[in-house]
């Protein structure tokens, strides 16, 4: 019953900075953050932990008190260097010091004949459990839910991302292990989503229980959530879950090992990264070791994830808890004369206005943060719609949100994306508006209300 | 560069909070961002990056795509010109007299506009938009060369104000800004925008013997009022300044009386090849609109109970301005159909009713304006029943 899916809207950015499969030879991260900024549905959370106090990898560091049997924990062994808070103390980061030799703390063994409620709560006190997110609203899971099915994009088609097959390769055991472990969790099927265009790695092919389906096409094929809108859309009260590859294989480890591994290879990419390539590290890694240092010019932007859905952070700030890959690409805070009118075919574009030749570079094209433009109401129509493979309108939708019109937000489909979804729709919107943001808004206001 | 820059910086503290000038802020920012693409950047959460093209590049494109039908429209006034009095003229000659009465036009609707434009910026506090770009060329290609150019500056005013500003600015308006001028010159000073003597500019010369200035669209109308055969009548018009002035290929060309930009049916495919082209235009409003109106002009002829509803359909691409509006009017992204399918039915529809207005309606000779305007209020409407479609096909799913 696997089902192949051919898309053809979307748009895929060639960018300078792909990182080559191969681990650089660079210097490992000595610090290592949780931060609850990178899980939106947080409500609560509140610090298990005071500096000063050591910990082992899979300790509790951090729960969200809405939702107090899913624990956020370490990522490595060592010692809480700093418990960084913001404005109106708002918990911004937890900073351990990694020992030289990470220990785990030991769950021992799960067993997957047990029943599905225990199962969903040993889990989720083992620090796996917030790689299982929740749709509607791309929020952390919640265990004593029952979805409806269980999604799992095996690729990634964002700018410069990393290749799945490489930075799991080996870990074939516990993928399957994780499968198996998410198959009890649902009442309905796991959905393995492969790049339809090339042959899937060793990981993903022979993967049993779970429902192996083809998507091929530009970005956003790889978004889970496109898929999800292609097998089995969600409807308003229906609850799927996602779990990236990577997650897949750390609840693997802890079902088979009992331990709480983080180790992940982060790929390095970008146009002003010397060196790019993949690194082996934890979660949370501090990015300095990997950037200073490696660095083609000094006025650079940071980037934890893509160029899409990424988040900047400082040049010594931390990786995002979901992310596998480090973009550095040049900040564009410079003026540029006439830049709205010249011709070009250096400047990447989705649109072809006047002057705007980059559809006939078929090179690869360096960016930089600059907006190219002002923000505006909407103007331009029928752009958004080419680059969402998904019966959804989108303009409508963000309109909706504008307005806070919950019925309507329902109505036009707010709950089948998150913010991933409409990346790409904020980058070829020529008025500049900040659409992530605005959905994020939107889903805040369907789930708080 | 690094001069104009400087210059620049320089006069940034007066505009900034505190400065003497603060209130003109969206003035300063304005400018400066004409001259220089600004240097803002991405915010830390969002996309990092962003495409290079903006709304001024958009705007642009509209502009580059109606400069073949602004250079033949001022060739064209001076060639009606000559041709009226009977004079012989190089062909200098007529462009130099064509731009001596189009350009004040183009320099009143983009002068006053923007200066409307300005104060409202300044009073309202938003940014300066580069809608009007498009919105100054268009009002001034729809209206016959004559016109006064207190008119026009009235016009242009009641269209950024009425039509726009008070909707909220650019991307926020219902109707067509150049449309709104064009209809409010028409029904408070009919007699400088419609009958028989406006559409050739004759300056203070007289035109020779038997000369009538009436146009493809109400030569036609006569001969369904006198029952003669409509193309003879085309054919035979005029025969006191030369042959042929209204057959179908010479109609095409746009060698004919009429407003400054409409005339050329030739030079408005030339801006949709580049309205398509560059994708700023919707090819689907473009083909539906000629759609709609050849398939009315078919069904016109299939009732036939007059010779004007026997014209040829195809002689309605090239009379009046059906082709410029549908091209550049109805293609407006603001004021059309905002759906992928609705675009469908609002170009068809702009097609037909400009047909049914021109044919059945004898107070109004060109359909076009109040066809466009017409969809501009049931675009709406349309896509409400459009997007009415999705949510049903998205509610379905959940019961199944």
């Amino acid at each position: 019953m696997s089902k192949i899916v051919k898309l053809k809207k979307g748009f895929d950015l060639k960018l300078v900075g792909k990182a080559p499969l191969e681990i650089a030879n660079l210097a490992s991260a000595t610090t290592f953050a949780i931060k609850p900024t990178d899980f939106p549905g947080i409500q609560r959370p509140k610090v298990l932990v005071n500096e000063g106090d050591t910990v082992k990898a899979g300790t509790p560091i951090l729960i969200d008190k809405a939702m107090d049997q899913v624990i956020y924990a370490a990522p490595v062994s060592g010692e809480i260097v700093e418990i960084k808070r913001g404005d109106k103390r708002k918990l911004l980061e937890i900073k351990i010091l990694a020992d030289q030799t990470i220990t785990h703390e030991n769950f021992g063994k799960i067993d997957l004949n047990q029943d599905r409620d225990a199962l969903a709560v040993k889990l989720a006190s083992t620090g796996v459990w917030p790689n299982i997110l929740q749709r509607p609203y791309g929020v952390v899971a919640n265990p004593a839910d029952s979805p409806k099915a269980i999604f799992v994009s095996a690729f990634d088609t964002n700018p410069l991302a990393p290749d799945y097959g490489f930075t799991l390769q080996g870990q074939e055991r516990y993928f399957q292990a994780g499968i198996d472990a998410l198959a009890k969790l649902t009442k309905g099927k796991v959905h393995l989503n492969v790049d339809g265009s090339k042959p899937a790695p060793a990981i993903f092919s022979g993967v049993k229980n779970a429902q192996t389906n083809q998507f091929s096409g530009p970005h956003p094929a790889g978004n889970v959530g496109v898929q999800i809108h292609h097998l089995d859309p969600i409807n308003k009260g229906e609850i799927a879950w996602t779990v990236s590859p990577f997650g897949v294989v750390q609840i693997g480890k802890v079902v088979l090992d009992g331990i709480f591994d983080a180790s992940k290879v982060v790929a390095l990419t970008g146009s002003e990264l010397t060196k790019t390539g993949y690194v082996k590290t934890y979660s949370g890694a501090n990015v300095s070791t990997f950037v200073k240092g490696n660095l083609n010019s000094g006025h650079v932007r940071v980037i934890s994830g893509n160029v899409l859905t990424g988040e900047k952070v400082n040049l010594d700030g931390f990786l995002g808890f979901y992310h596998n890959q480090i973009t550095v690409i040049p900040e564009g805070d410079q003026e540029e004369f006439l830049g709205w009118l010249l011709p070009t075919t250096s400047k990447l574009s989705f649109h072809r206005a006047l002057g705007m030749f980059s559809f006939l570079n078929k090179g690869e094209f360096k960016v930089d943060t600059n907006t190219h433009g002002e923000e505006r109401a909407f103007v331009v129509t029928g752009e958004f719609e080419k680059v969402l493979p998904m019966d959804i309108l989108p303009t409508y939708l963000f309109k909706a949100i504008i307005a806070e019109d919950y019925d309507e937000m329902e109505e036009l489909g707010l709950y089948e994306i998150v913010e991933e979804d409409v990346a790409l729709c904020e980058f070829v919107d020529p008025s500049k508006n900040e659409l992530q943001v605005l959905v994020r808004h939107g889903i805040e206001l369907l789930m708080y209300s | 560069m690094k001069a104009l820059q400087k210059l620049f910086d320089n006069l940034k503290p007066n505009f900034e909070k505190g400065g003497k000038w603060e209130k003109f802020h969206t003035l300063y920012e304005g400018h400066r961002t004409i001259v220089f693409a600004p240097d803002l950047t991405t915010k830390a959460k969002g996309a990092q990056i962003k495409d290079a093209t903006d709304l001024k590049r958009v705007m642009i494109t509209v502009v580059i795509a109606m400069i073949p039908t602004l250079l033949f429209g001022i060739l064209n006034v001076g060639e009606q010109h000559f041709l009226a009095i009977g004079e012989d003229a190089t062909w200098v000659d007529k462009a130099l007299f064509g731009a001596m009465s189009v350009l004040p036009i183009l320099i009143v609707t983009y002068g006053v506009g923007l200066l409307t434009e300005f104060i409202f910026c300044v009073i309202r506090n938003h940014p300066i938009s580069e809608g009007y770009l498009v919105s100054g060329m268009l009002i001034a290609l729809v209206i016959p060369p004559h016109i006064p150019l207190w008119q026009v500056a009235l016009a242009t005013i009641f269209a950024v104000v009425i039509g726009k500003e008070v909707f909220g600015g650019t991307g926020m308006n219902i109707l067509n800004v150049a449309m709104t001028a064009r209809a409010f010159l028409y029904f408070a000073y009919p007699a400088n925008i419609s009958g028989d003597q406006v559409w050739t500019y004759l300056a203070d010369k007289t035109p020779v013997d038997g000369f009538s200035g009436a146009t493809a669209l109400s030569v036609v109308y006569n001969a369904g009022v006198q029952n003669t055969n409509a193309v003879e009548a085309l054919n035979q018009h005029n025969s006191v300044i030369g042959d042929g002035l209204y057959s179908l290929s010479n109609m095409f060309m746009g060698w004919i009386p009429g407003s400054i930009g409409e005339t050329s049916t030739l030079m408005c495919l030339i801006g949709a090849v580049i309205l398509i082209a560059t994708g700023v235009g919707s090819w689907k409003i473009i083909v539906s609109g000629f759609a709609g109106a050849y398939l009315m002009g078919l069904v016109m002829n299939l009732l036939a109970v007059n010779e004007y509803m026997a014209l040829p359909p195809q002689y309605h691409w090239v009379m009046g301005g059906l082709a410029f509006g549908i091209v550049f009017m109805a293609t407006d992204p603001v004021s059309a159909a905002q759906t992928e399918t609705g675009k469908w039915i609002y170009g068809f529809l702009i097609g037909v009713f400009t047909i049914i207005i021109r044919v059945t309606n004898p107070a109004y000779p060109e359909g076009i304006m109040l066809a466009v305007l017409f969809m501009n209020v049931v675009a709406p409407l349309i896509d409400y029943y459009v997007v009415k479609a999705n949510k049903t096909r998205r509610l379905q799913r959940a019961t199944v």
